[in-house]
C-alpha cells in the first residue's frame, strides 16, 4: 500500500493573477499568504489588469464589478439591479463597503498585504509583457515588486517536485 | 487525542499536537513542545506566547496581522520566531486551539 499512497506535500506555488478586481487580486493575496503562514514558498505574479495591484498609484483603490455581476447582491440578500451599478458612484460605494467589511475580519489593504507575504518571504512579480503593454515601469509599481519577468522565467522558477501553478 | 509526556505530567493533545485543554499550559510545557520542532524559546517568544494566551482567553479571533500589531514583534520578527508556522506555531507553543484563520 505505501507505495500507491506516496505523499507529496505541497512545497511551492506560483499563483497568477490577470485580474484587476479586489476579489480577484484578494484571491491571490489571501492565498499566497496564505501559503507563505503554511511554510509553503509563494510567488505571485501580476499580470494584464492585475498589474492594478502592484501600481502603486492603483493598488489601494481597486474596485469590484457592479455590472453584469449576478452574484452581487444588496444588504439583505435581493439582486442588486445591473443598471442601478451603473450609476456613478455606485460601484465606489459597493467597494468601499467591501473593503470595510474585509478589514473587520482583519484583511489589510493590499499594500500592507504585500508587506505581509514579502515579510513571510514570499515574492512578487510582474509580467514584462503586461507591462510593456500598458508601458509601465518598475518606478511604476510598489517595491515589493521584485522584478519584472518574461513567461520563460516564471516557468524556470517553477521547478521543483511539490509545485503547483495556480491560476486565479 | 494522544496523551503526551510533558515537563514530567501527562497531558493530553489533539493529533496535531496542540493542547487539549489550554490550562495544562505552563513555561516548562511550552519549552519541550518547541523542542520538539527545534525551536528553543527565547523571552520574545514567550512574549508573543502570553500575548496570544490573552487574546485567546479574551475571545479575540487571532490571525498574523494582529500580532504584528501588537507592538511585541513585527510579521518579519514573527516569521523568524516561528518559522514556517508563525501563528500555527506559536498557538501550538502558548496552548491554544489551532488557529481558524485565513490570514
Amino acid at each position: 500500500m505505501s507505495e500507491v499512497t506516496k505523499e507529496t506535500p505541497l512545497k511551492k506555488v506560483m499563483i497568477i493573477c490577470a485580474k484587476g478586481t479586489i476579489e480577484d487580486v484578494y484571491a491571490a493575496l489571501i492565498m499566497a499568504n496564505g501559503a507563505v503562514m503554511e511554510g509553503i514558498e509563494a510567488k505571485l505574479f501580476f499580470t494584464f489588469f492585475g498589474l492594478d495591484a502592484i501600481t502603486k498609484k492603483y493598488m489601494n483603490k481597486l474596485h469590484t464589478s457592479t455590472v453584469g455581476n449576478p452574484a452581487l447582491r444588496m444588504p439583505g440578500g435581493l439582486p442588486f439591479p445591473t443598471l442601478l451599478g451603473a450609476i456613478p458612484g455606485v460601484e465606489a460605494g459597493v467597494s468601499a463597503m467591501m473593503k470595510k467589511e474585509m478589514d473587520r475580519l482583519d484583511v489589510p489593504p493590499v499594500d500592507e498585504f504585500l508587506d505581509m507575504i514579502t515579510a513571510g518571504g514570499g515574492e512578487i512579480y510582474a509580467c514584462k509583457l503586461a507591462a510593456d503593454m500598458f508601458k509601465l515601469t518598475k518606478e511604476d509599481f510598489s517595491e515589493h515588486v521584485k522584478d519584472i519577468i518574461t513567461v520563460g522565467e516564471l516557468y524556470s522558477m517553477s521547478g521543483g517536485e511539490g509545485t503547483q501553478i495556480i491560476f486565479t | 487525542m494522544v496523551q503526551k509526556n510533558y515537563a514530567g505530567k501527562q497531558i493530553e493533545v489533539t493529533d496535531e499536537g496542540y493542547l487539549a485543554n489550554p490550562e495544562d499550559w505552563s513555561k516548562e510545557v511550552a519549552t519541550e513542545m518547541a523542542k520538539e520542532d527545534g525551536i528553543e524559546l527565547s523571552e520574545k517568544h514567550f512574549e508573543v506566547l502570553e500575548y496570544l494566551r490573552k487574546e485567546y482567553k479574551a475571545g479575540t479571533p487571532l490571525s498574523i496581522r494582529k500580532v504584528g500589531k501588537s507592538g511585541i514583534v513585527d510579521i518579519k520578527g514573527l516569521y523568524s520566531l516561528f518559522p514556517g508556522g508563525p501563528l500555527k506555531l506559536s498557538s501550538k507553543y502558548a496552548g491554544i486551539p489551532k488557529p481558524a484563520s485565513c490570514v
